[in-house]
C-alpha cells in the first residue's frame, strides 16, 4: 500500500455551541487517510467520531461549529488545499465529487418523495452541467447495476425498496462522480447481520476495483477488524490509539482499546471471555480531567486524572506507525520530537 | 461468561446522524414542565393575560359609566369625561369595553375548558383504549373537525333563543374539542408504546392509574396548548356572534360594541373610537395567548426555538451565519502543541 | 385509491352526520318558531310549500321520527330546502344559489392565494432563520388573532370611500345587471379586491407560520444533510427537498382546517356587504330565516367537504408514499 496520503485532518476542533456554552465535542484530532486505504474510526456512542466526519466536510447542523484545524485535500491532479477554508461554490463542487458520504439510518438519507432516478441524476445534473438526460440516466442505471440492484428499480421510491437495498443505492450514489475518499458513517448498522457482511463485502471488493479510499465509522469494532487496514479508536472526543487493524486487534495498547475489543466476541481464534467495559461514556458537557477515560479505566493511576496523556508513537516489530494516548506508555513519547 | 454491564452492543444509537446535545434529557422533563414560562414569548404573554383577567374581575366598577346609561354627547370623539368617546345614545365606550370583559373572559375560559375536558376524554380514551372504541372515536373528532365550526354554531346559538352567557359557552365548547382530542390521541398513542407504559402494564397496573400517573403527566403540555388555543377560538366566536346580532342577550362584550357600530353607520360617520377599541382589545388578547402557545411549542419541541445567536464573528472579521449544511469555520483557538503523529508527508520522505 | 375510497368514505359519512345534525337541531327548538313565522305568510303560501317547511321543522307532530327523518332525506333529494321568509316567496335552494358564486369566487379563491403565498413566506423564513421574514413573524401574530371582520371594518375606515378606487361595500356597482359582460366584471372584481385583501391579510399568517414550523423540523432530517453532501445548490436543496416535504403535512393542515378558515372567512362579507352566503347568513339570523340558515349551513358543509376531498387528492399526488399500487 502506497503512504500517500490524501486526506489530512490536522488539528481539528468542533464544538456545539458558542461561548461558555460550548460543547467541545471534537478537540485536537489529527488524522491521515492514505490513498487506497480502508480507516477505520471507532468508539461508543457521543466520542465524537461522527461529528468528526460531518466536521470535515462541514456538514454539522447549527450549533456546530469548527473552531480550529485544518482539512488538507490532496486532488489526483493539481495542488492540495484546506477543505475549511473553501468558498460555499468551491465546497459545494468539493462535495461528492472529491468526498462522498454514505450515512448512517438507510431509512432517512433518501428523500421520501422522489424516485430513486432522479435522486440518483440530480448529483449528475448540479456536478457535470454539461451531461444530458440521456447519458445521466444511463449513468444512474450503471451504478445500481455496480451495487447490484436491477436497473428497473430505477422509478422505485424509497418506501418501496428494502433497508438492504436502500444503502446499496446510496453507496451507488455516493460512486457515482467517482470519489476519491468516501464516508461511511454506521453504514450497517440498521441492517441484519448477514446484509452487513454482505454489502460491506461488496463494498470492499468495489474499493479494489475503483481506487478509492474510506473513512470507515461504526461502534461494532469487530467489523473494523475484519474489513479496514488502519483503525484509530476515539474517546471524549480524542483518539486515544491508532494502529494497524491486526495490530490493534492483537496487542491494543489503550485499556479503552482493550475494553472494546473484550466486548464482542472473537472472529477467530480461542473463545474469550466477553467483559464490556464499567460505567458509561463521559457526558461531553461535564469531561472528566486529566486523561477523560480514567474514571472508567481499570488500570488508571496518579497522573491519570490530573493531565492528559501525550500521543505517543510506541515502537512496532514491523515498524509501521501507531500512536497511543496513555500515561501507561509514556515512554514511547520521547522516541520522537514535538512537531509544533 | 460474565455479562457486560455496558457493552458497546448495548449503547442506544446516536438519534439520527446529527445527534445534538441541546435535547432535554428525559428526566429533567418532570422537574422543568412550566419552565416554558422562562421564555419570553410566554411571559409577555401571560403578563398580558394576566391584565385582562384582573380587568375582568374589577372592570364593571371601576367602569366610570354603567354601559348602557345614556347621555347628551352622542358619537362624541375622546375626551375627559370620555376617554373612548361615545356611542349613538351616548353611551361611554370605555364602560363598554370594561363591562363587557368580564363576559368576554368568563366565556371564552368556560369554553376553553369544556373543550379540553372533552378533549382529554375522547383523545386520551381513544389512544390507550385502542380498537373499535378508537376507530369511532376517531371518526366522531374528523366529523367535528371537518364541519365548519362557527355556522354550526351560529345555526345551533340561533335555534336556541332566550340562551345567556352560560349556553353560548357551552356551544362553542362542545363543538371546539376535536382538533385537541385528535392531538392527544396521537400523543397517547406514542407514549402507550414506551417501555415505561408497557411495564406498567405488564405488572398489572390498573388502567386508570396508568392513564392517571404516566400518560396524563406527559400530556400535560399538549392540554395546555390545546386549552390556549380553544380559549383563542372561543373569544373569537362569543365576539363573532355578538357581533352577528345572536346571543346579545348575554350582556355587554366586545362583539355587541361591534354590533352597534356597524349597524348604526359607525363607520360612515368617521367614528373610529367606536370601533377600533373593541377590536385592539380582541387583537391583544388574541396575541397574549398565541405568544404563551409559542413559549409552550418551543418548549416541547426545542427545535423551534429561535437559535439565539445566528450569526458570529470569525477570527478575520466576517460575519458567519449558523445554518444548515454549511457549518461555519472559526479559526480562532490556536492550536494547543501536542506531540502528534509525525504528518505523512514526512513518513513518506 | 384505497386511500381515496376510504376518503371518499369518509366524507360521506361527515355529510350524513351533518345532514342528520340539522335534521335534529331546529326539532331541538322550544316554542316553534317557525309555525309562528308560518302563520304569518299564512294566505300566501301554497299548502305544498307550508308541507315542506312541516317536514324540515318538524311540525308535524303525529309523524314518529323515524318517518319524519325518511320524508326529510326524500325532500333534500328533490332538492327541496324549503322556502325563504326573508326573500318570500323564492325557495332556498334559489337564494342560495344565486349567492354561492360569489362566495367561491372571493372566499374559494383568496384562500387558495393566502395557502400559496403563506406557504413560500413560510419556506423563506424556516430556511433563513433570523431573515426578515423572521421578523415579520411577530406582526403576522398579532394580525391572525384580529377577528376577520374588524380587519375588514378597519379596511373600509381607512381605505374606502368616494375618492378610493375601494368601494365600501356590495358585489358590484348598483344598477349593473350581473352577466359575463365588460361592465359587470371590471366592477365586481373591484369590488372584491378589499374583502379578499382583508382575507389574505388574516389569513396568510397561518400559514407562514405553519410552514416556518415544518421548514425547521424537516431541514434536520438526515435526507437535507445529505442533499447538501451531495453538493446540489441551496436552491434545489431548499425547494427540492426541503419544501418539497414540509409542504405534505402543510397540505393535509390545509384540508383540516378548511371548516376553521371558512368560517371566519364568510364573515368578512357581512362587513362589506358582498352578495355572497356569508352575507346571506347574516340576514337570515337577523330575520330568524330558520329555514335560510339550515340550507346555507349545509351548503356551506358540503362545500368544505369537496374542498376537503380535492386537498385530499392533492396530497396523493405529493405524497409517493400513499399511492399505492393496485
Amino acid at each position: 500500500m502506497s503512504a500517500e496520503p490524501v486526506l489530512e485532518i490536522k488539528n481539528l476542533n468542533v464544538d456545539y455551541g458558542l461561548g461558555d456554552q460550548a460543547v467541545r465535542a471534537v478537540r485536537d484530532v489529527s488524522l491521515t487517510l492514505h490513498r487506497g486505504e480502508v480507516l477505520g474510526l471507532a468508539g461508543e456512542s457521543g466520542s465524537g467520531k461522527s461529528t468528526l466526519a460531518y466536521g470535515l466536510t462541514r456538514l454539522l447542523p447549527p450549533p456546530g461549529v469548527i473552531t480550529g484545524g485544518e482539512v488538507i485535500y490532496h486532488p489526483e491532479k493539481g495542488d492540495a488545499y484546506d477543505v475549511l477554508g473553501l468558498s460555499d461554490k468551491g465546497l459545494r463542487d468539493f462535495r461528492w465529487a472529491e468526498t462522498a458520504i454514505v450515512f448512517q439510518g438507510a431509512m432517512n438519507s433518501l428523500n421520501p418523495v422522489h424516485k430513486i432516478s432522479t435522486q440518483l441524476t440530480d448529483v449528475l445534473a448540479a456536478h457535470e452541467p454539461k451531461m444530458s438526460a440521456h447519458s445521466r440516466t444511463a449513468r444512474a442505471r450503471e451504478m445500481l447495476k455496480l451495487v447490484g440492484i436491477s436497473a428497473d428499480r430505477m422509478d422505485a421510491y424509497p418506501h418501496q425498496l428494502s433497508g438492504g437495498m436502500r444503502q446499496r443505492v446510496m453507496i451507488g450514489m455516493a460512486l457515482i462522480l467517482q470519489p476519491q475518499v468516501v464516508i461511511m458513517d454506521e453504514p450497517t448498522t440498521a441492517l441484519d447481520v448477514v446484509m452487513q457482511r454482505q454489502i460491506l463485502g461488496q463494498l470492499i471488493e468495489l474499493r479494489e476495483r475503483l481506487g478509492f479510499s474510506v473513512i470507515f465509522i461504526t461502534h461494532d469494532l469487530s467489523l473494523l477488524v475484519e474489513f479496514s487496514n488502519r483503525i484509530a479508536i476515539m474517546y471524549g472526543g480524542r483518539i486515544v490509539e491508532e494502529a494497524q487493524a491486526a495490530t490493534l486487534y492483537k496487542d491494543s495498547l489503550h485499556p479503552y482499546s482493550a475494553g472494546l475489543l473484550g466486548s464482542f466476541p472473537a472472529l477467530r481464534g480461542p473463545r474469550r471471555e466477553l467483559t464490556g467495559i464499567p460505567g458509561s461514556p463521559p457526558d461531553l458537557k461535564g469531561m472528566p480531567s486529566g486523561c477523560s477515560f480514567h474514571p472508567r479505566c481499570p488500570k488508571a493511576f496518579d497522573p491519570c486524572a490530573d493531565t492528559i496523556p501525550i500521543l505517543g508513537h510506541p515502537e512496532t516489530p514491523d515498524g509501521s506507525v501507531r500512536t497511543v494516548a496513555c500515561w501507561l506508555h509514556p515512554a514511547s513519547a520521547s522516541l520522537k520530537e514535538p512537531v509544533s | 461468561m460474565t455479562i457486560p454491564t455496558s457493552s458497546i452492543e448495548q449503547v442506544i444509537p446516536e438519534q439520527g446522524a446529527m445527534a445534538q446535545p441541546d435535547a432535554t434529557p428525559p428526566g429533567k422533563a418532570k422537574r422543568s414542565r412550566f419552565r416554558f414560562v422562562s421564555s419570553g414569548k410566554a411571559l409577555t404573554g401571560i403578563v398580558i393575560l394576566g391584565i385582562y383577567i384582573l380587568f375582568a374581575i374589577i372592570g364593571p366598577w371601576v367602569a366610570p359609566y354603567a354601559p348602557d346609561a345614556r347621555s347628551k354627547d352622542l358619537v362624541s370623539p375622546p375626551s375627559g369625561a370620555h376617554w373612548l368617546g361615545t356611542t349613538h345614545l351616548g353611551q361611554d365606550v370605555l364602560s363598554q369595553l370594561l363591562d363587557g370583559t368580564r363576559t368576554v373572559m368568563v366565556v371564552g375560559l368556560a369554553a376553553g375548558a369544556m373543550a379540553t375536558i372533552l378533549s382529554v376524554l375522547i383523545g386520551v380514551t381513544a389512544g390507550y383504549l385502542g380498537g373499535g372504541l378508537d376507530e369511532s372515536l376517531s371518526a366522531l373528532s374528523n366529523v367535528f373537525l371537518v364541519i365548519p365550526a362557527l355556522p354550526l354554531v351560529i345555526i345551533v346559538t340561533a335555534a336556541a333563543p332566550g340562551g345567556g352567557a352560560v349556553l353560548v359557552a357551552l356551544i362553542i365548547g362542545a363543538t371546539s374539542w376535536a382538533w385537541n382530542a385528535r392531538v392527544l390521541r396521537a400523543q397517547t398513542l406514542s407514549l402507550r408504546r414506551r417501555d415505561y407504559i408497557e411495564a406498567a402494564r405488564a405488572t398489572g397496573e390498573k388502567t386508570w392509574r396508568i392513564i392517571l400517573f404516566e400518560i396524563m403527566p406527559n400530556l400535560t403540555a399538549i392540554i395546555a396548548s390545546g386549552f390556549v388555543g380553544t380559549v383563542i377560538f372561543a373569544v373569537t366566536s362569543e365576539i363573532t356572534l355578538a357581533f352577528i346580532g345572536i346571543g346579545a342577550d348575554t350582556g355587554w362584550n366586545w362583539g355587541t360594541i361591534l354590533f352597534w357600530a356597524q349597524s348604526q353607520q359607525a363607520l360612515a360617520q368617521g367614528a373610529w373610537w367606536w370601533f377600533v377599541p373593541a377590536g385592539l382589545a380582541i387583537a391583544f388578547l388574541g396575541t397574549a395567548l398565541s405568544l404563551i402557545n409559542f413559549g409552550i411549542d418551543e418548549f416541547v419541541s426545542p427545535r423551534l426555538r429561535s437559535a439565539g445567536k445566528t450569526k458570529i464573528k470569525t477570527a478575520s472579521g466576517h460575519t458567519v451565519r449558523m445554518r444548515v449544511g454549511f457549518t461555519p469555520v472559526l479559526k480562532s483557538t490556536t492550536a494547543t502543541p501536542v506531540l502528534r503523529n509525525t504528518s505523512s508527508k514526512e513518513a513518506a520522505k | 385509491m384505497k386511500y381515496l375510497l376510504q376518503r371518499i368514505a369518509f366524507y360521506l359519512f361527515t355529510a350524513w352526520a351533518a345532514i342528520t345534525l340539522n335534521f335534529f337541531i331546529p326539532r331541538m327548538i322550544p316554542g316553534d318558531p317557525v309555525k309562528s313565522l308560518l302563520s304569518r305568510f299564512q294566505g300566501q303560501m301554497s299548502s305544498q310549500a307550508i308541507d315542506s317547511l312541516y317536514v324540515l321543522f318538524g311540525l308535524d307532530k303525529n309523524a314518529s321520527i323515524w318517518e319524519q327523518y325518511f320524508d326529510y332525506w326524500k325532500q333534500l333529494f328533490h332538492g327541496d330546502l324549503g322556502l325563504s321568509f326573508t326573500a318570500f316567496p323564492s325557495p332556498v335552494s334559489e337564494v342560495i344559489g344565486s349567492a354561492l358564486p360569489w362566495t367561491l369566487a372571493l372566499v374559494g379563491i383568496t384562500t387558495v392565494i393566502s395557502f400559496f403565498l403563506g406557504t413560500g413566506l413560510g419556506v423563506l423564513a424556516g430556511w433563513r432563520r433570523g431573515s426578515w421574514v423572521d421578523g415579520l413573524l411577530p406582526a403576522t401574530t398579532f394580525l391572525s388573532s384580529v377577528p376577520y371582520f374588524w380587519l375588514g371594518l378597519l379596511a373600509i375606515f381607512l381605505l374606502a370611500g368616494p375618492n378610493s378606487i375601494f368601494p365600501s361595500g356590495g358585489g358590484y356597482t348598483p344598477g349593473l345587471i350581473p352577466a359575463w359582460d365588460q361592465y359587470f366584471i371590471p366592477s365586481a372584481i373591484q369590488h372584491s379586491l378589499l374583502p379578499a385583501l382583508t382575507i389574505l391579510i388574516s389569513s396568510v399568517s397561518g400559514w407562514i407560520l405553519s410552514m416556518r414550523n415544518m421548514m425547521v423540523t424537516v431541514a434536520a432530517e438526515d435526507y437535507i444533510t445529505v442533499a447538501h453532501a451531495k453538493g446540489l445548490s441551496e436552491k434545489r436543496v431548499a425547494l427540492s427537498y426541503a419544501a418539497r416535504n414540509a409542504l405534505l403535512p402543510n397540505v393535509s393542515g390545509f384540508a383540516l382546517s378548511l371548516g376553521f378558515i371558512v368560517g371566519g372567512t364568510l364573515l368578512v362579507e357581512i362587513v362589506f356587504s358582498y352578495p355572497g352566503l356569508g352575507f346571506l347568513l347574516f340576514r337570515a339570523v337577523t330575520a330568524k330565516d330558520y329555514p335560510l340558515m339550515q340550507g346555507i349551513f349545509l351548503v356551506i358543509t358540503i362545500s368544505v367537504l369537496v374542498a376537503n376531498l380535492i386537498a385530499d387528492i392533492a396530497y396523493l399526488l405529493l405524497d409517493p408514499r400513499t399511492r399505492k399500487e393496485g
